[in-house]
């Protein structure tokens, strides 16, 4: 079963002769009136919106994104108020597709059945659980399925061609591949050239499938990764909510031009 | 949920990683999984590689200098006028503490698979201090990732790592503890997996790191068991092994051969860090009741709010303020095989002053803790209960803590 609402984002990005665009913000950054406001002011421009529920030890989150993380956490973000935002913001923008991003603990403490169907009613499209791989995610991935909410793999560029095969097997409508060996935010540090050959082996598994590539992209190098189904940007996002902080100036604005350029660049 | 007999303890889990099928696991981000899998396949050969194994116990015998002492603190025992205290003294080992053997192994295991760098996380800083000699030794180099406020309260372990010619990442996010700096140790290692070997310093983590540093440290328990058998002609009939618990590598060294014994034979005594005894924080999650949670890649007890959130811990000493414990003494626990209390600080310090009062010994804090456990019970049993304290590390880190709470070196 498709998520229609993912799936369509696609087509019309692809109608438009350009990827997807996809930006990632922390949930309660910097309260949780604010992080609302972002999300719906960028969704302007946005194909797919993810979104984080922040943990307060992430493994593989680089410097930008911890530091929206713990600010949210700090301002007293809890999970009940993550749903509350994808609710809040699909009463205005009902078919802009959220796909909730975070570390599995807070998955496990809140209990899986229980996240999931709190994931359903608040209208949630996809799941990306950091730290929770291939084959073990099985279960949970198939749950997500049944409740039409896309659970959304990862491949990086360790993952072996065997496992390749077997994890798109297994996988729903999009997968996300990691540019190269770094946490999030790190400096692009591969050519474009050859991101989008490793991303060219994944679509020709299966053509299918919708694979956005991540890690990395900032409004210098958007443009190199154009050929791709769909790009990620998150950490340059986080940046701009810290810089306008420090600023003063209002950091919904000064996220609505980052995002409105980056959508320039691909268009 | 059920012990095996005649297997190794690190080696009782299902084909996910999991002991028990709950605790273990290997969480961890896609990137990972090839390296993990990788160095998984190297262990599993390397172990039953004889040239390796002679190696090991080569450098076990020749660098670590094992086997490490085991002696009656008879002063202390007729001063509690109980059960006899025994320690046995693995600070003798290079470096002071038992961390050099998972280091060494790890050292040696980095060499076998052709990686010239090599990274790991420390608390107190013996096992950066370790890691570090390891490195120097074996020619790689090597990068530790300390939180801040552990820099400053153990600056004698973070001079000795620089002197070893390793550099010392300072990790400033969270509490500037272990947790933080476990963290940031494998966030590199996700950026940097391609060329560097990760070194986890305590039996938590992904599987794989609870499984290489559990079959390192059991080399303490393989010692005890002959010095045992040489001093008391058997295994004596009422036995105690007494071990501080932070991540639990040396608890789990310490025991490993004496898994399979009955409980009312050889009992299993493990002490976490219970903190200041005013405050509400510890890092004692087996003995507090800790909620099963996932951090740094394994599902273990672990000290966290409602939500998930990995809480803040706080202890005096370094080397246990951890809030998660290893998966493998959550099995021990959860199948009664061993007992898990706490000592606070001030028991700590308490049972340090006394321990160095009768005895030519100076156990840094971490055994402190175990000591605490050892003085509280041995009143109470008989003359012929044979108490074993793991004293696992050296005072002379905690030198300024000392100072300061004792006012004295």
């Amino acid at each position: 079963m498709k998520n229609l609402l993912i799936n369509d984002s696609f087509e019309t990005a692809k109608k438009e002769n350009r990827p997807a665009l996809l930006t990632y913000t922390v949930a309660g950054d910097y309260t949780k009136k604010k992080s609302l406001e972002i999300l719906k002011s960028i969704s302007d421009y946005a194909d797919i919106c993810e979104l984080g529920f922040p943990h307060n030890t992430p493994i593989a989150d680089g410097g930008q994104i911890q530091t929206s993380s713990y600010r949210a956490i700090k301002n007293g973000i809890k999970i009940n108020d993550v749903f509350s935002i994808v609710s809040n913001f699909k009463k205005s923008k009902k078919n802009k597709p959220i796909i909730l991003m975070g570390y599995y603990n807070m998955v496990y403490q809140y209990n899986e059945d229980k996240f999931i169907s709190m994931c359903k009613k608040a209208k949630v499209d996809g799941l990306i659980i950091v730290d929770l791989p291939y084959p073990e995610n099985k279960i949970f991935s198939s749950k997500c399925k049944k409740n039409n909410i896309n659970f959304i793999q990862l491949i990086s560029p360790t993952t072996s061609k065997s496992r390749l095969r077997k994890i798109i097997n297994d996988s729903h409508d999009m997968i996300y591949y990691i540019s190269m060996l770094s946490t999030t935010g790190g400096k692009l540090k591969v050519s474009a050239k050859e991101i989008i050959k490793q991303y060219q082996k994944i679509k020709n598994q299966n053509k299918s499938k919708n694979v956005v590539i991540g890690f990395g992209i900032t409004e210098k190098t958007i443009k190199s990764l154009k050929k791709a189904d769909g790009l990620v940007v998150g950490s340059a996002i986080c940046k701009e909510i810290t810089r306008s902080i420090k600023k003063r100036q209002n950091a919904v604005t000064n996220v609505n031009n980052l995002v409105k350029k980056l959508k320039n660049k691909i268009k | 949920m059920k012990i095996k007999k005649n297997i190794p303890l690190i080696d009782q889990h299902d084909k996910f990683g999991f002991w028990g099928g709950k605790f273990g696991g290997s969480f961890i981000p896609e990137t990972l999984k090839k390296p993990v899998e990788d160095l998984t396949n190297e262990f599993k050969k390397l172990r039953k590689d004889q040239k390796f194994i002679k190696k090991r116990d080569f450098y076990f015998k020749n660098y670590v200098g094992s086997p490490t002492s085991f002696t009656k603190l008879e002063n202390l025992s007729s001063y509690l006028n109980g059960a006899q205290i025994w320690t046995k003294v693995v600070s003798e080992a290079n470096g002071g503490a038992h961390k050099i053997y998972n280091a060494t192994v790890h050292a040696l295991i980095c060499k076998a698979m052709g990686k010239k760098y090599i990274i790991g996380d420390t608390g107190a800083g013996y096992a950066g201090k370790m890691l570090s000699m390891a490195a120097k030794k074996f020619g790689l180099k090597c990068k530790i990732f300390m939180g801040a406020k552990d820099m400053k309260r153990q600056k004698p372990n973070c001079d000795a790592i620089r002197k070893n010619g390793a550099e010392i990442v300072p990790v400033y996010s969270g509490s500037q503890t272990l947790v933080d700096a476990v963290s940031e140790c494998m966030r590199y290692w996700v950026s940097n997996c391609d060329n560097t070997h990760m070194c986890v310093g305590s039996t938590v983590g992904p599987n794989i790191f609870v499984k290489i540093c559990g079959w390192s440290t059991a080399q303490i328990s393989r010692e005890l068991k002959n010095q045992l058998k040489r001093k008391f002609k058997k295994i004596p009939k009422k036995l105690k092994l007494i071990n501080c618990v932070g991540g639990g590598s040396s608890a789990y060294g310490f025991w490993s051969e004496f898994i399979d014994y009955n409980k009312k034979h050889v009992e299993l005594i493990g002490v976490e860090a219970g903190g200041p005894k005013k405050s509400l924080l510890h890092a004692a999650p087996l003995s507090r009741n800790a909620k099963i949670g996932v951090l740094h890649g394994a599902a273990s007890y672990v000290c966290q709010d409602k939500e998930g959130q990995i809480h803040e811990t706080e202890s005096i000493s370094a080397g246990l303020d951890y809030p998660g414990v290893s998966p493998i003494h959550c099995f021990l626990k959860d199948t009664k095989r061993a007992r898990y209390t706490y000592a606070t600080d001030e028991e700590a310090l308490d049972a340090y002053q006394l321990v160095t009062k009768f005895e030519k010994l100076s156990p840094s804090l971490e055994p402190s803790h175990a000591f605490a456990e050892a003085i509280k019970i041995a009143p109470k049993l008989s003359k012929d209960t044979i108490i074993i304290v793991n004293s696992c590390g050296d005072a002379k880190k905690d030198r300024d803590i000392l100072r300061e709470r004792l006012g004295k070196d």
